[in-house]
């Protein structure tokens, strides 16, 4: 099988320009990068069904070289269609991020933020114990600690 | 005829559920009944699936009668029946349990509409990548199931999701081009993307190549399966979700990643040439999850945590290879998706029962809710791994199985494993003492009704005395009754029994396990099924 090398140079450009918008915090970008990426592996997968110019017809009797595999052609088509229901779908959530945020970019998880922020002393865990927490009573019946029960 | 010719149903039903529900969009309850009863349905066929295949048979479905390698083939062996019929099951639960949520708030029509239609193309996506037979129509499964989890994530659209959502879709997309980019590469070399087939095939690449093959399909399904370093999308975007799409997300989603690199690993590449990699990978998964486990303050973002802190035994399992090894990772599948979704279900409960899952927020739940700690209790020691739950026996297997393994790496691994444990129990005790123990005043930021409640039912106890000491419970299990419908008390009840279930049937299921091990370890009766030899 021969390969066609400017293809697959276009899809290394193709692929590594994708990556680099994905790794954009504006969602526009990393939309464009999505496409980029979906039409990138495409033509990867075009490349592996031999070599261009004829047709993916097949009658018995014909050489291996005479015509080109159909089912790279079938895959692409069935990714190209994945590829547009997800476009379309983070275009619609962009849209909502815009409208409620009216910015294009993506904010940092709050509960990270919170974590981050924490310190090593917990209050909870690390603090001396200040009372006698028990629920027994003594010798008179009376409860040792002072509690709502 | 054979009965396993219907097989195909298990994917064509829910679509066309999907397809009716979307219809039914206006009528409620018309649409409740159309989901419910499909997923029964479903269910139906997929235990009678299981029960056929019961003795470790694999059966082949060419659809539309074009022979492999050419046509789409599916499989239905003992695993991808095991995990139908667990990952149905599952769903069944938490649909009545979203269903008893959305009748108790008087669910209005507009976007929530969309719930079932989404959550039944869900189940459909999960149910193709279980029974593809080739590498295009797992993607296309992949594909389909994500689809319907952008929806369910972002349900509401509001500003949280959208944003958790982001993420989430971004790192599918990039974890589906990858694999599609795994397909080109493995159909250029070979020619072929049909699994049976490869098998045979892939062994005559030379090793670069095949490393090339094997790596690339293993990152892929690393980050549907959130092994570290690849997983942690998962606890930004999973918490944010509504209480029963986590919960279906936590026990379906990431297992089908797991379910995906079982296959790579036994039928097209194995030999376990990676095996030390993902031993060091699964150790990190492991440890790393836990550590982040314990840093959390919220139950939801803990529970994330966990849940990719316990794929790492899998991968674990999978990389010691071997029948017992993998026997065990099979049976340690279906205890986690049974037990994290019943303990997001959980969450969900406490949410709805406290107004929080912060754990900061909340106290005194064990004397307010006695129904809710149970729950909460059976599936967190579970979890922990304490016997003799199923969480004992399948770590035990795993364990087991790396001892007798005997490399160097592998004790180390054996180690992680066991602190992990023992870390795990302890993020579930604190959760325990800090959301069910304490009084609620004590809390960091107390909750003002649940400290007017639990004075009440203190009083309710002291005023009943030792004569009528239960006068209390009474009061806290009407308090409970008012806040959780019991649609939702009842569809966690019911998969925390589904959990002691495979501890009490261990030894039939276990066997079960072995057998399918064997059959997945020797491949014949896969690729001779497939490609009729």
């Amino acid at each position: 099988m021969s390969v066609n090398i400017t293809f697959l140079v276009i899809t290394g450009v193709l692929l590594a320009a994708g990556f680099y918008l994905v790794l954009e915090r504006t969602l526009t970008r990393v939309l464009l990068g999505i496409m980029l990426l979906g039409n990138g592996i495409n033509l990867l997968i075009l490349t592996s069904g031999g070599r261009r110019g004829v047709a993916p017809l097949f009658q018995s009797g014909l050489a291996a070289d005479e015509y080109s595999d159909p089912l790279p052609q079938a895959l692409i088509l069935t990714a190209i269609v994945i590829t547009f229901a997800v476009t379309a779908f983070l275009l619609a959530m962009i849209y909502r991020s815009w409208t409620l945020t009216s910015a294009d970019e993506l904010a940092d998880d709050t509960e990270d933020i919170k974590v981050s922020q924490k310190t090593a002393y917990d209050e909870e865990e690390d603090s001396p114990v200040a009372e006698d927490t028990t629920e027994f009573v003594d010798e008179e019946g009376r409860p040792v600690r002072e509690g709502e029960e | 005829m054979n009965f396993l010719d219907l097989a195909p149903l298990a994917v064509v039903l829910p679509i066309i559920g999907a397809g009716a529900a979307f219809l039914a969009r206006r009528q409620v309850k018309l649409q409740r009944l159309i989901t419910i009863g499909i997923l029964c349905l479903t269910l139906i066929l997929e235990a009678g699936m299981l029960a056929a295949v019961w003795g470790g048979e694999s059966y082949a479905i060419h659809i539309g009668g074009w022979e492999s390698p050419f046509g789409i083939a599916l499989m239905v062996d003992g695993f991808s029946s095991f995990m139908l019929l667990i990952s149905t099951l599952v769903s069944l639960a938490v649909l009545f349990f979203a269903t008893s949520q959305g009748l108790a708030d008087g669910d209005e029509p507009g976007p929530v509409s969309v719930f079932h239609p989404a959550y039944l193309i869900l189940l459909a996506g999960v149910s193709n990548a279980f029974l593809a037979a080739d590498l295009f129509n797992l993607y296309v499964g992949f594909e389909i199931l994500l689809t319907a989890s952008y929806v369910l994530l972002t349900l509401g659209g509001t500003a949280e999701r959208i944003r958790a959502g982001t993420t989430y879709v971004v790192v599918s997309v990039v974890s589906s081009v990858i694999f599609l980019m795994a397909i080109a590469m493995t159909y250029a070399a070979t020619g072929t993307v049909n699994m049976a087939d490869l098998a045979v095939k892939l062994p005559e690449l030379d090793q670069g190549p095949q490393l090339i093959l094997h790596v690339l399909l293993l990152i892929a399904f690393g980050i549907k399966a959130a092994v570290f370093p690849l997983s942690l999308w998962l606890p930004d975007s999973y918490p944010t979700a509504p209480a029963p799409v986590t919960a279906v997300f936590a026990g379906l989603l990431t297992k089908v990643g797991v379910y995906a690199i079982v296959r790579t690993e036994t039928l097209l590449f194995p030999g376990g040439i990676v095996s030390a990699g993902l031993l060091v990978v699964a150790a990190l998964t492991m440890v790393i999850g836990i550590l982040g486990a314990l840093a959390q303050t919220d139950f939801k973002r803990m529970l994330s945590f966990t849940l990719t802190s316990h794929i790492g035994y899998l991968i674990f399992g999978v990389a010691v290879g071997g029948p017992l090894a993998i026997a065990a990772t099979i049976y340690y599948v279906g205890h986690h998706i049974i037990v994290q979704t019943s303990l997001f279900m959980v969450a969900g409960l406490i949410e709805r029962r406290a107004g929080s899952s912060n754990v900061t927020k909340l106290g005194s739940l064990a004397k307010l809710s006695p129904a809710l700690s149970l729950l909460f209790f059976i599936p967190a020691i579970n979890l922990g791994g304490i016997p003799p739950f199923s969480g004992f026996l399948g770590k035990f297997g795993l364990l087991h199985a790396a001892v007798q393994d005997g490399d160097p790496l592998t004790w180390v691994v054996v180690g992680a494993g066991l602190l992990t444990s023992l870390l795990t129990l302890l993020a579930i005790i604190r959760v325990w003492a800090r959301i069910f123990w304490r009084r609620a005043a004590d809390a960091e930021v107390p909750n003002q009704e649940l400290v007017d409640e639990a004075a009440q039912v203190a009083a309710e106890t002291a005023a009943g005395g030792a004569q009528n000491p239960a006068l209390g419970l009474k009061l806290a299990r009407e308090l409970e009754a008012q806040s959780l419908p019991w649609g939702m008390r009842y569809a966690t009840g019911s998969l925390v029994v589904a959990g002691m279930a495979l501890t009490i049937f261990a030894g039939p299921i276990f066997d079960f396990c072995e057998r399918v091990a064997a059959e997945l370890i020797a491949r014949d009766s896969y690729i001779n099924a497939i490609l009729s030899l």
